[in-house]
């Protein structure tokens, strides 16, 4: 059997529809379920563990790791719960879309890989309120699941039984937090719960639950197939396997491709998305999506993996970039962003509440050539203050990710808005 | 003990199970926090608790953390004055001002603000904040609770509280960003009994007393002194407030063992009497003529010439102070005193009472029975006969579900974590009553049956429990499962509870009640009992020796005596019109009341009595725990205290009460249960450092000028003769022993939230131990015999019901029901019955019909009540304007008007002969009653 350089998108076919079970099985699908089922769920940790899967949600937490906090055995609380995380919603992302909508059965497969390896009860997939493809490949590839028991009673004759359900979001940023998303699917409002107790001991409905993106979970099955050593193999670096990146902007091919974790910036900006449009210039890119730090021309040969990209102080994030060019007002971008996620806020804790709103009028204000010098001020106490621990979850410190970069690499930008009283980008 | 280090500083303090803002606080350290409460404590929402927190002496950059979220370890290092916490907390309270509408000149909450406060505490002054702020529209949600949204600082506590500490369902957080709101979904009258807390639990102006503000004062301009809720038997402690002779709100007052930071609406509502226009300021002498006002010694001459020349009997009452009704026992004779209550009610009191006294099952106080872990409820709707016993209740259910969650690592402090990893998990309460509670939402299993049949489960459990207790004859399969299930249940408690009480008006109930919970305490587990008792001293006044009305009725109506004192009490509330107009028929009556009520306006002599607020005096709850209340403010006009009153009528050669100690050494002396009594409070020489404590604060304004319409000269402040309390703003300022507190404030301290500096431990005891002192604990020894007498189960009968007294906390009480916003919120005249009730009977609901009870009757309208027992029917206890029945008993209902089917006619038809009827409970065991339990069904498991 050759081994396979792109496990994620090889049965995808861009404008097709995704392979149905039978397809999805000739192509070897179902077959790291089946290998699993035969191994012991803590050999399947182990592996997944060995692989070093590194959370491909924006955070980078190593699966593996995770899975084997979960309590097993007779005495550990049932039911144990999956959720995958399907609520992407991070700007310039759209990396989940493309292996829901292209290969739905691989992002169930892996789901279930990985609740037999907890020994998980439930798996529900939390979708984005918007993805309605997504939703309707998914669901008709949960009922050909059940109808050939890859979920429910006694999958395939082993004593586990896993119920599959498909949870789609009233749509909102927070319920893709890794536990504003567990309050949403209890039907509470999505706002970030505390720690200890931690997900994997009291997750949904106070049991043990594992919280994964659906690009970490489609790469499990195939590490139980094709072994760690093989997905080792994939990666540039340390961090295993291949990684969904995706380039947005005016850049000549913008799109998704999988490539080996740790390629460079630069042979994903000029290599697979072509390179800046005619007429445009480079002046900067938010690696992995808006919550991350911006990148400028002397970063463009990191490499795009999360221990490389936080050596330069910027972060991996989901691996989807977002490219600004010199026909942009960074004020104005970061006005958008920022307007974003005030808006997405939760409301719970003061700093992001009442500071994100602050700052998207104050960009507002300066964008529209109404700024003073104290507004720069007012930018850098958010900067400093919205970060860290300050805030009860990651939304506002990830909001002050671009904003404080720009106020660095495009200062003078904001400075001219104020000194001008104006946009210099405006014409007219 | 752990050691820690604050700024530079070394405490050793009692960490365990409290974080880091919690041990601050009780060090004495100021640190500002909003979304932490001491009750229901932290969710890390407001991040206004930010303090730097070091790894080691080596650490110099530290990190911030929100001190309410994490523990204090051995050897921590922390900065509360670090630069960068300083600047961050102040940066939070700028956020917390981008929409803050900056009105404290008219706000409600200024000057007691928490906002106000914390502001200051950080240092903000300017705000940086150049854009328009948002608007909220707001809520009318009836007459308690004022709302003003935009004053909101979203730190959650509001939903937090009415939500998920006090179980209410109409209230929630809506909206996302920038733009949330809390109230209702709706406007409307806020449902839970509890909501009046929301207006300290806020921290700001939102959420403020409405009855205030129709006589709004400025709190700084209060009078206030330690008083005690005259509206159930709870006995919660209370701080009224006076300004200019009016009494303007009540707020609580801590005492970490009765009511902790909160009370219900009755008792925070309830006060208006107070200022009612039917208070009666002067005595009145009637005569032929009609009434007319006398002087204060025309008066007396008058009661003095009454004392002389008649044969007096005195009438006392279970809302009236103990010094009160032991005076009138004094200038009466204690063989001349009369209980101010009906035999029925006397005896069932007296029952429970000695239940506690006798049995090794403790009487918990409401702290207690937070901490109980298994509990059965027998016979009690507590919501409306002890209010705030429902909140007990509710954070008691959660008792086992917290100690699972714990085991997960889980910090007892993080509020919300607990309640996720709790999820809808509760203890096992059992609430077996004859009609749908406020509680049954929260039971393990529910159980509907009539007393009798209550009392049969209760003595069936107590068998189960232990086999020594009696057995409950003819028991149906069914009942006896259930009883052994309940019986299981509770054994899985540590601290198993049994609540009872005055609610059925069963005594059978109550010592059902008792059997189990002294069954669990002789089976080896630490077992209380809890009862509740109708009025604020129904258990004090029931230790007085002394009969009941019912006696004194036979006094008048036989000559032995031809004139009666009445002490507080309406007695058309109390008995049924026949027996109040044998004893209003005497020679002469003399009442002394707050209030022009019937009784008051039959009387040849009525004397104008303080209220709770303007007397001092002693209470007893349901506890058994002695409290004292404290005189507030000066009453107008000549009211002064009924023991005044009393102790001036004796004669001049054997007078020898001037103050309140005086009265309460005569009581000690007299009544050996209350031997302890004097030394519940300090007594009127008490001075600290040398000074009174001062009712007013130091902020008082207008001294000078209150009175200047009147006279230029200041006039001297009134000299109290009861208590250690200056009627100025003159006094020690130092902290006063709990019993004297007069309102907690510290320097910048100036909201409710200073009561942290009166406490070792934020939401602990009060630095020395909670104010009264429990007069009941168990007798060592050898277990008391178990209760006997098992009631017969009860049998429906043709044309009758079995008719019990619904209690309702906006209706039942007769004080609270003078304040229109609890008037409002009363029940009208009801009768419910059962489905099937209804179509044996002809009615339908809604329908007018006359409920006949012995020789009186009410007209009321049919209410469906799918779970009552089908024999049994339910109307509202002490509504005003209705004839008192005698309840539990015997009824017919019958339609108003001609067209009434032939059931009812007959029931109406049929005169029911007072005596004749038996009481369910009191029916002896008959071989031939059917066995079971008619009325009873199992609730969900
Ligand atoms: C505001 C916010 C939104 C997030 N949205 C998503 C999301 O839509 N999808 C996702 O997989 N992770 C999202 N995350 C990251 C999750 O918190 C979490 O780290 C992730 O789901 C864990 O899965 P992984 O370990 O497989 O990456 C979000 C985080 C934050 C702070
Ligand atoms: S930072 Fe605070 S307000 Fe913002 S989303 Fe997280 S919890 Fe909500
Ligand atoms: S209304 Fe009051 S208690 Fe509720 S969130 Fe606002 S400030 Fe806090
Ligand atoms: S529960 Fe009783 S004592 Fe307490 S406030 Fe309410 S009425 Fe008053
Ligand atoms: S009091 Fe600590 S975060 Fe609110």
């Amino acid at each position: 059997m050759p081994l396979i350089e792109r496990p994620l998108t090889q049965n995808i076919r861009p404008g097709q529809e995704p392979p149905d079970l039978r397809a999805y099985e000739r192509a070897g699908g179902y077959e790291g379920l089946r290998k699993a089922l035969t191994l012991d769920p803590k050999t399947v940790q182990d592996w997944v563990t060995r692989a070093n899967v590194m959370g491909r949600g924006g955070a980078g937490f190593p699966a593996g790791h995770k899975w084997a906090s979960v309590p097993m055995g007779p005495e550990a609380a049932r039911p144990k719960y999956v959720v995958v995380n399907a609520d992407e919603m991070e700007p310039g992302t759209m990396k989940d879309r493309l292996l829901m909508e292209g290969d739905p059965h691989q992002v169930i497969e892996g789901a279930l890989v990985c609740a037999y390896a907890i020994q998980a009860d439930v798996v529900y997939i939390f979708l984005r309120n918007e993805y309605k493809l997504s939703e309707q490949r998914l669901c008709k590839a949960i009922a050909e699941a059940y109808a050939s028991n890859y979920a429910g009673p006694k999958v395939l004759g082993s004593p586990w039984s896993v119920e599959l359900r498909l949870h789609t979001s009233a749509g909102r940023y927070m319920c893709g937090e890794k536990s504003g998303i567990l309050n949403a699917l209890e039907g509470k409002r999505a706002i970030p719960r505390a720690k200890p107790p931690r997900t994997a001991v009291s997750g949904l409905w106070g049991k043990p639950t594992v919280v994964n993106n659906v690009e970490t979970l489609a790469n499990v099955h195939h590490i139980i197939r094709h072994g760690w050593e093989w997905f080792r193999s994939l990666s540039h670096t340390e961090e295993g396997g291949t990684k969904l990146y995706g380039v947005s902007g005016p850049v000549n091919r913008p799109g998704v491709w999988e490539m080996p974790m740790g390629t460079t910036v630069r042979e994903i900006l000029e290599g697979c998305a072509g390179g800046m449009r005619p007429g445009h210039t480079f002046r900067g890119l938010l690696p992995g999506g808006a919550s991350t730090p911006f990148l400028t021309e002397e970063h463009l040969d990191t490499r795009m993996d999360f221990a490389s990209m936080h050596q330069i102080g910027s972060q991996l994030g989901t691996g989807t970039m977002i490219v600004m060019d010199d026909k942009t007002c960074p004020v104005g971008l970061l006005y958008g962003l920022e307007t974003f996620f005030a808006r997405e806020s939760c409301g719970w804790c003061t700093p992001c509440r009442e500071g994100l709103p602050w700052v998207a009028r104050t960009l507002e204000a300066i964008e529209a050539g109404h700024g003073k010098p104290e507004d720069m001020e007012v930018l850098d106490s958010h900067v400093k203050f919205l970060s860290g621990h300050n805030t009860f979850c990651e939304l506002a410190p990830g909001a002050m990710m671009p904003l404080k970069s720009a106020l660095k690499a495009f200062r003078a930008d904001f400075e001219r808005h104020i000194s001008e009283k104006r946009c210099p980008w405006r014409t007219g | 003990m752990t050691t820690l280090h604050v700024d530079g500083k070394t405490y050793t303090a009692d960490t365990a199970g409290r974080n880091l803002l919690e041990v601050c606080l009780s060090l004495g350290l100021n640190v500002p926090y909003f979304c932490w409460h001491p009750a229901f404590r932290s969710v890390g929402a407001c991040r206004q608790c930010a303090v730097k927190v070091f790894k080691d002496e080596k650490d110099v950059r530290g990190r911030l953390e929100m001190a309410c979220l994490i523990p204090v370890t051995d050897g921590m290092r922390v900065a509360i004055d670090d630069p960068e916490a300083v600047a961050f907390r102040a940066k939070v309270i700028e956020w917390l001002m981008v929409n803050h509408p900056h009105d404290c000149p008219v706000c409600d909450e200024g000057g007691e603000c928490h906002l106000q406060d914390m502001t200051v505490m950080t240092g903000h002054v300017y705000r940086a904040y150049r854009f328009s702020k948002r608007t909220h529209r707001d809520q009318d949600l009836g007459p308690f609770v004022n709302m003003e949204m935009n004053r909101c600082i979203q730190c959650y506590r509001c939903v937090r509280f009415y939500r998920d500490y006090a179980g209410g369902r109409d209230f929630d957080v809506h909206g996302w960003h920038d733009h949330v709101t809390f109230g209702r979904h709706e406007d409307g009258i806020l449902e839970s009994p509890f909501s009046g807390n929301l207006v300290e639990v806020c921290p700001t102006g939102v959420f403020t007393d409405k009855s205030l503000k129709h006589h709004y004062t400025r709190k700084w301009d209060l009078q206030t002194a330690p008083s005690v809720c005259p509206h159930c038997g709870l006995g919660c402690n209370t701080f009224p407030g006076e300004r200019y002779g009016t009494l303007r709100r009540v707020m609580p007052r801590y005492n970490g063992e009765v009511n902790g930071y909160f009370l219900c609406d009755r008792g925070r509502y309830g006060y208006e009497f107070v200022n009612s226009r039917n208070r009666i300021r002067r005595p009145l002498q009637r005569d032929h003529t009609g009434p007319v006002e006398v002087s204060k010694e025309e008066a007396l001459a008058l009661a003095g010439t009454v004392l002389q020349s008649r044969k007096v009997i005195g009438i006392g009452s279970p809302r009236a102070s103990l010094e009160a009704n032991f005076a009138l026992r004094a200038l009466v004779g204690p063989d001349r005193f009369y209980h101010g209550v009906t035999d029925k009610e006397l005896r069932l009191v007296r029952t429970l009472s000695a239940l506690l006294k006798r049995g090794q099952a403790r009487t918990p106080s409401l702290r207690e029975v937070e901490s109980c872990d298994a509990i059965l409820i027998l016979g009690e709707d507590v919501t409306n006969t002890a209010p705030l016993l429902e909140l007990a209740l509710r954070q008691a259910v959660l008792q086992k579900p917290k100690a699972d969650a714990l085991k997960l690592g889980i910090y007892e402090w993080l509020d919300e974590c607990l309640r996720e990893a709790m999820q809808d998990q509760r203890g096992p309460m059992i609430v077996a009553t004859p009609d749908r509670t406020a509680l049954d939402s929260l039971a393990s299993r529910t159980v509907r049956a009539a007393p009798a049949d209550l009392a049969r489960l209760g003595f069936a459990v107590a068998h189960a429990l232990d086999p020594t207790a009696p057995p409950v004859p003819s028991l149906t399969p069914d009942t006896l499962a259930l009883a052994e299930g309940i019986a299981a249940a509770l054994r899985t408690g540590r601290r198993p509870l049994v609540v009872s009480g005055y609610g059925c008006g069963s005594e059978a109930v109550a010592e059902a009640a008792a059997n189990v919970a002294w069954a669990l305490c002789r089976t080896g587990s630490t077992a209380s009992l809890c009862f509740t008792v109708p009025e604020c001293n129904s258990m004090g006044t029931a230790m007085l020796p002394g009969e009941s009305l019912d006696a004194a009725v036979a006094e008048i109506s036989n000559g032995t005596a031809d004139a009666l004192i009445v002490l507080e009490n309406d007695l058309y509330r109390r008995a049924e019109s026949g027996s109040v107009e044998t004893l209003l028929g005497a020679r002469q009556v003399i009442v002394l009341d707050h209030l022009a009520h019937v009784t008051a306006s039959r009387a040849t002599l009525v004397l104008p009595a303080a209220t709770i607020a303007e007397g001092s005096g002693t209470f007893i709850n349901n506890e058994g725990r002695a409290q004292r209340s404290f005189q507030v403010f000066v009453p107008p006009d000549d009211i002064q205290a009924s023991w005044r009153w009393l102790a001036e009528l004796m004669p001049h050669s054997t007078r020898p009460w001037k103050g309140l100690d005086d009265v309460l050494a005569a009581l000690a002396d007299a009544v050996p249960a209350f031997k302890e009594i004097p030394d519940i409070a300090p007594s009127a020489d008490f001075r600290l450092t040398g000074q009174k404590v001062p009712r007013q604060s130091s902020r008082y304004s207008g001294r000078t000028a209150m009175t200047a319409d009147l006279s230029v000269q200041e006039p001297k402040p009134p000299v109290d003769l009861d208590a250690p309390f200056a009627f100025s703003m003159e006094g020690s300022r130092a902290h006063p022993p709990s019993s004297l507190i007069p309102r907690f404030w510290a320097p910048q301290w100036n909201s409710v939230q200073a009561v942290n500096k009166y406490q070792f431990k934020t939401g602990g005891a009060l630095r020395d131990g909670d104010p009264g002192r429990r007069l009941i604990e168990p007798p060592e020894g050898e277990p008391t015999p178990y209760s006997v007498s098992i009631p017969a189960a009860f049998v429906a009968r043709p044309y009758r019901c079995l008719v019990l007294p619904a209690w309702h906390i906006f209706g039942s009480d007769e004080l609270s029901l003078h304040s229109p916003g609890i008037a409002a919120r009363a029940p009208g005249p009801y009768v419910a019955l059962n489905p099937v009730d209804l179509g044996r009977l002809g009615l339908a609901e809604g329908q007018a019909v006359t409920l006949s009870v012995g020789v009186a009757s009410r007209v009321c309208s049919v209410i469906v009540a799918p779970d009552l027992p089908v024999g049994v029917a339910r109307t509202p206890a002490g509504l005003p304007g209705l004839p008192a029945l005698a309840l539990p008993a015997w009824g017919g209902i019958a339609a108003v008007g001609g067209h009434s089917p032939p059931a009812s006619q007959h029931a109406a038809g049929v005169p029911p002969v007072a005596g004749n009827e038996q009481d369910a409970h009191t029916a002896t065991e008959n071989t031939n009653a059917t066995s079971g339990s008619p009325g009873e069904r199992g609730g969900a498991p």
